[in-house]
């Protein structure tokens, strides 16, 4: 590597979005933005995750796949909160359309290093409208 | 004749399609993504509740199970079969449309 290019640890962090608007076992998409998003995350980037569309299913509880053969990579989720990701955005309008609440999704949480390492939630409802100035104010949107 | 649905009616329009050129007297099975089309109080859900009286249809339980979605989820009137239930519409119903 030259030592002009960034390593992983020279400091350069910018705002990555990761957005998934896939539901998470039709195809293999929200596995692989899960996977991408956790690298991210360890390459000390300052992570954040959106769910939009089908992609708020991603984050469904009491998820079991042992009837159809695949992977369960639900609770691969929680270890979100142990990459240091903290925020995740889920958007209040794609919840709604699919008859759907928070009491739905997993309750995720992070601990949080400046508050004496307390349990955090990292999910925020959000609208349109704050999606996207969250969108706006990224570096690096990814989309699966 | 068993029609079957494999995508969320929410990212394509298979569901719709399938009720539109489905016979009265069909049998629709929601399998994988598909099961989608069978949550209540959603915005599709007027899809089949549109169709329920004309229609006899089925969700793969499995498929369910996969996705955390709960029986009291679903939309009144809709069945919930295993693989063997599947197999069973297969043989019984004299052909299969797939609605991908």
């Amino acid at each position: 590597m030259s030592d002009q290019e960034a390593s992983p640890t020279s400091g350069i962090i910018k705002k990555f979005l990761y957005v998934n608007r896939r539901a998470p076992h039709g195809s293999n998409y929200a596995q692989e933005g899960l996977e991408v998003a956790l690298v991210g995350a360890a390459f000390e980037q300052d992570v954040a995750m959106a769910y939009i569309d089908d992609g708020v299913f991603q984050l469904k509880t009491d998820q079991d796949t042992s009837e159809i053969g695949t992977k369960n990579f639900s609770p691969t989720y929680r270890a979100l909160g142990d990459y240091d990701v903290k925020k995740i955005y889920v958007e209040k309008e794609s919840l709604e359309k699919r008859g759907l609440t928070q009491d739905d999704l997993m309750p995720l949480v992070y601990e949080d290093e400046d508050d004496d390492w307390a349990e955090k939630p990292m999910i925020n409802l959000v609208s349109a409208a704050e999606l996207q100035d969250i969108i706006e104010q990224s570096d690096v949107v990814l989309n699966f | 004749m068993l029609h079957t649905v494999n995508k969320s009616p929410f990212e394509k329009n298979s569901l719709q399609t399938c009720l539109r050129l489905s016979q009265p007297g069909s049998s629709i099975l929601l399998i994988e993504d598909g099961i989608y089309g069978a949550l209540k109080g959603s915005d599709a859900a007027a899809n089949i509740t549109e169709h329920l009286q004309d229609r006899q249809f089925y969700v793969l339980g499995p498929d369910l199970k996969a996705r955390g979605i709960d029986k009291s989820r679903l939309i009144d009137g809709i069945e919930i079969v295993d693989y063997d239930g599947f197999v069973k519409l297969a043989v019984e119903e004299p052909k299969v449309q797939s609605w991908m």
